[in-house]
């Protein structure tokens, strides 16, 4: 176990399960490991456990089974205020009856921090948050940015390896919420502080995270960095969480090397990336993105399998074009299209061909 | 182009609504009918409670300054008091005379013994002294009077002859007292006792008028009746009317009596203001009560005292009860509460009677103490009847008031503020002091208010469990509504009480700010 104490194991989950009740375990079995100076994120739906696993780091849940350590030392007994550990709350949980400076000077305290050492801290912590000259107000002075620069300048104000955030930017518009995950990042990385980061939104988990964990049913379903996660989704869930997907049903027809067959339920062949599928005759979830469907013959490779498809609908989204077509009975299959000069619209009631690279077409579990 | 000068035009000037009237106006007009729905629907309650609560109120407190009873009852006596200088010797004949017509006309009205009640509160022994006098009065020697101008002249005893004599004004003006007691005796004579002034027999009192005016200003008119008794007065067999007064008690030749009416003569007086706050009103100004009878401001201060005692119990009990349900899974907070809410569902009455049972000597309390050996058996404690028996007892009635307002406050507290906290490094007890008791505090400020001012103007449990010495303020108030009938002095003392409110409202308002107050 001591080798866990190494760069890549600063925070280890090891064998963790945690049940309310004593009937449903909303963490089953997790083992994750986290790097120094990672940042983390736990994506998931609600009620996927990934909330659950923060509060058992952050030790305000106990571990029904299994261990947590923290740069080697095993924390499941250790009291929250002992772990050492900044967290950033979804509401922020800022002291409303303390000034923004007694905010951020409050870890300080309780750390027994001398009065000048204090201030020079807090003033180096606001300003690294832009927030320099808001000492003197109250939370309820700021608006939902500002409390939300405050809330991490306070969780990183004494200095912690570890910060904790859950779901930090969920309520903050969408302009200031991009422009926050950006500085959040910048901040760790520059920090160099391991973060992890619980969120319900896969884009704040593809555009900030080194790795991200996908909960599902209190599992990690796939653990990767974010381009891994959408180009190769290991099984189905994480292929529909994460990005938009068309997915067809079919069975596998042929299957060798890197290419299966699929035969779709109107008897028309793709081809696919076996992913989940092991042997002909099982049945799978074919996922293809949008933006991968080609419909222009010319960019179509020569050998491939083409489906036919019908457009019902064009929708002028400005970057972008958006088609909906009916493929193979399905009639919620999208294509996405760049709005370049030379592109074409597609009419409604057209009929075309698509097709795809087999390796962009990942046949996964059914 | 039009958009901006209609706009400069605008701000030049009111603004218009489109029909061009004033846009205030308009929005008056708009949010009328509003305004009369409202006040509508609030009518029927406004009316009830203006009807049923604020004019009574309204009336007992003004009934702590009225005072109009003695210059109403005894209006010639008051006016005559007026020329007593020296106030270490009994009034002028005057005086007695003055109220000789009065107390004989209150006695015919039969509310000379309430005035002597008022008097009463002010010196121990009046009510007696009016009582007895209103009855003398009718016996006093002054038929002597009409005996002699009926011998003068039998047209005296005619009630005709007097009422075509009082006809005329230059008589009324030249016998200014008989005029007054004639009036008198015709009001009485009507509405008292339901009688003809023209058949009945003029009283005595009214001779006796006669006597007086025609013996100190004489008489020089044109009636010859008049002329002719004025000329013969001065021979006259005469009765001394302070004389007479003193047979019926020696107490008419003490200064004190005099003082006491002269002083609370006026329609508005301090005087029970000042009584409830131990002060006494002399002819000398405002003076200390006598030591025996300094009771007001000791119930004042005790009332205070314990009612600040048992707030700070509340909080005390309350605190950690309030928190529990706050922070319990809603299921098991719901039945707690219930727990909390069930003693209102209960009568105060049985409630406080149960803590009689469990507090008294052979009670349940201190049979146990006994039981387990902490007391001994000779040797119990006495927890009622006293200032520990209403503290033990109302704190447990105020309770739910503390709990309650704690309870609402702290369910709006977050539990991330403290979970913030220990995040933060704070220990239990750090984050609790320092996140959540300051969060809590708008709920102990309004528990506080509830409790406290409910306590102070608390009667039933006091006037049950207190005893001698744990009773407040408002069983003296509720004393002398009902037992000494002295509304007044009641009234006074209610008003210190809401003004004593009204004033520890203010102060924690500047204190701690009436804003930072939840009741929710």
């Amino acid at each position: 176990m001591n080798a866990s104490s190494d760069a890549d194991h600063f925070v280890v989950f090891d064998r963790v399960q945690k049940s309310y009740d004593g009937e449903n375990l909303v963490v089953k079995d997790l083992n994750l490991a986290i790097g120094k100076g990672e940042f983390l994120t736990m994506l998931g739906p609600s009620g996927s456990g990934k909330t659950t696993c923060l509060m058992m780091l952050a030790g305000f849940e106990t571990a029904t089974h299994g261990e947590i350590l923290l740069d080697g030392q095993p924390i499941n007994n250790i009291p929250p205020h002992k772990r050492g550990i900044g967290m950033v709350f979804q509401n922020y949980a800022l002291f409303p009856h303390m000034t923004i400076a007694e905010n951020l000077s409050f870890p300080l305290e309780v750390r027994k921090i001398g009065k000048s050492d204090r201030e020079q801290k807090v003033q180096r912590a606001l300003d690294m948050v832009e927030m320099g000259s808001f000492g003197g107000r109250r939370p309820a002075q700021l608006s939902g940015g500002q409390q939300q620069r405050v809330a991490l300048a306070r969780a990183l104000v004494f200095e912690p390896e570890l910060v904790l955030m859950d779901e930090p930017l969920g309520a903050l518009d969408k302009q200031l919420r991009e422009k926050m995950q950006f500085e959040i990042t910048n901040l760790a990385h520059n920090l160099g502080i391991t973060t992890v980061y619980v969120t319900h939104d896969q884009t704040e988990a593809l555009t900030m995270s080194d790795r991200v964990a996908v909960f599902d049913d209190g599992r990690i379903q796939q653990l990767a960095a974010p381009d891994t996660l959408y180009e190769s989704p290991e099984n189905s869930f994480v292929a529909q969480f994460i990005g938009e997907n068309n997915t067809l049903m079919g069975t596998v027809e042929s299957i060798e090397n890197d290419l299966a067959v699929v035969k779709l339920d109107d008897g028309e062949l793709i081809d696919t990336l076996p992913v989940n599928v092991t042997k002909v005759g099982d049945r799978t979830l074919v996922s293809i993105r949008p933006e991968r469907v080609e419909y222009d013959p010319s960019r179509l490779q020569p050998g491939a399998h083409t489906v036919k498809a019908e457009v019902l609908e064009f929708i002028y989204m400005g970057d972008i074009y958006r088609t909906r077509l009916r493929v193979a009975g399905n009639d919620d299959f999208f294509i996405k299209t760049r709005n370049a000069p030379d592109q074409r619209r597609l009419q409604p009631g057209e009929q075309i061909e698509i097709g795809w690279r087999a390796k962009d077409c990942r046949a996964l579990d059914a | 182009m039009t958009d901006a000068a209609a706009q400069t035009e605008a701000k030049s000037g009111p603004v218009l609504a489109a029909d061009g009237r004033p846009l205030k106006a308009s929005l008056r007009r708009a949010l009328r009918a509003q305004k009369m729905r409202a006040l509508l629907l609030i009518a029927p309650l406004l009316l009830f409670i203006m009807i049923t609560f604020i004019l009574p109120i309204a009336d007992m407190l003004f009934r702590s300054v009225e005072n109009q009873i003695v210059s109403e009852t005894l209006p010639r006596t008051v006016v005559a008091l007026e020329d007593w200088e020296d106030h270490d010797q009994p009034p002028s004949e005057d005086v007695y005379a003055a109220l000789y017509y009065d107390l004989f006309e209150a006695a015919e009205f039969r509310i000379h013994s309430r005035v002597g009640s008022r008097l009463n509160y002010e010196m121990t022994g009046v009510s007696s002294l009016f009582r007895q006098s209103g009855r003398g009065v009718g016996r006093f020697d002054t038929d002597i009077y009409t005996d002699q101008f009926a011998e003068l002249d039998a047209d005296w005893a005619d009630p005709r002859v007097w009422a075509t004599l009082m006809e005329d004004e230059s008589v009324r003006a030249a016998l200014p007292e008989t005029a007054s007691a004639y009036d008198g005796w015709v009001n009485v004579t009507i509405e008292a006792n339901e009688d003809d002034p023209l058949e009945e027999d003029v009283e005595d009192y009214v001779y006796t008028a006669l006597y007086r005016d025609l013996a100190a200003r004489g008489y020089d008119g044109s009636s010859a009746m008049l002329s002719e008794a004025a000329e013969a007065v001065g021979a006259f067999e005469t009765v001394s009317l302070r004389e007479q007064f003193a047979e019926i008690d020696e107490d008419w030749l003490d200064p004190a009596v005099f003082e006491t009416i002269w002083v609370y003569s006026p329609n508005y007086t301090a005087g029970y203001f000042l009584t409830a706050v131990d002060l006494q009103l002399t002819a000398d100004g405002i003076e200390p009560q006598s030591e025996d009878l300094r009771v007001y401001l000791t119930l004042f201060k005790r009332t205070m005292f314990m009612s600040l005692v048992i707030m700070g119990s509340c909080v005390l009990l309350g605190y950690p009860i309030a928190f529990l349900l706050a922070n319990l899974p809603m299921r098991i907070s719901n039945i707690l509460l219930i727990l909390v809410l069930l003693p209102f569902w209960t009568s105060l009455l049985v409630r406080t009677s149960a803590w009689k049972v469990l507090l008294q000597q052979q009670g349940v309390i201190n049979d146990i103490l006994v039981w387990i050996g902490l007391v001994a058996d000779n040797d119990r404690l006495a927890l009622i009847n006293n200032q520990t028996g209403t503290i033990i007892a109302m704190t447990h009635i105020l309770l739910p008031f503390m709990i309650l307002p704690l309870y609402s406050v702290m369910q709006t507290i977050p539990p991330s503020y403290v979970r913030a906290a220990k995040s933060l490094g704070a220990t239990d007890w750090t984050a609790f002091w320092r996140v959540y008791f300051p969060q809590s505090v708008p709920g102990i400020g309004a528990g506080c208010i509830l409790v406290f001012i409910l306590a102070i103007g608390y009667y039933i449990t006091p006037e049950l469990v207190g005893g001698r010495t744990g009773t407040f303020i408002s069983n003296r108030i509720a004393y002398h509504i009902s037992t000494s009938l002295n509304w007044g002095l009641a009234a006074a003392l209610g008003s210190i009480l809401l003004i004593l409110v009204l004033a520890l409202y203010w102060a924690y308002d500047r204190i701690v700010g009436i804003d930072n107050v939840k009741l929710g």
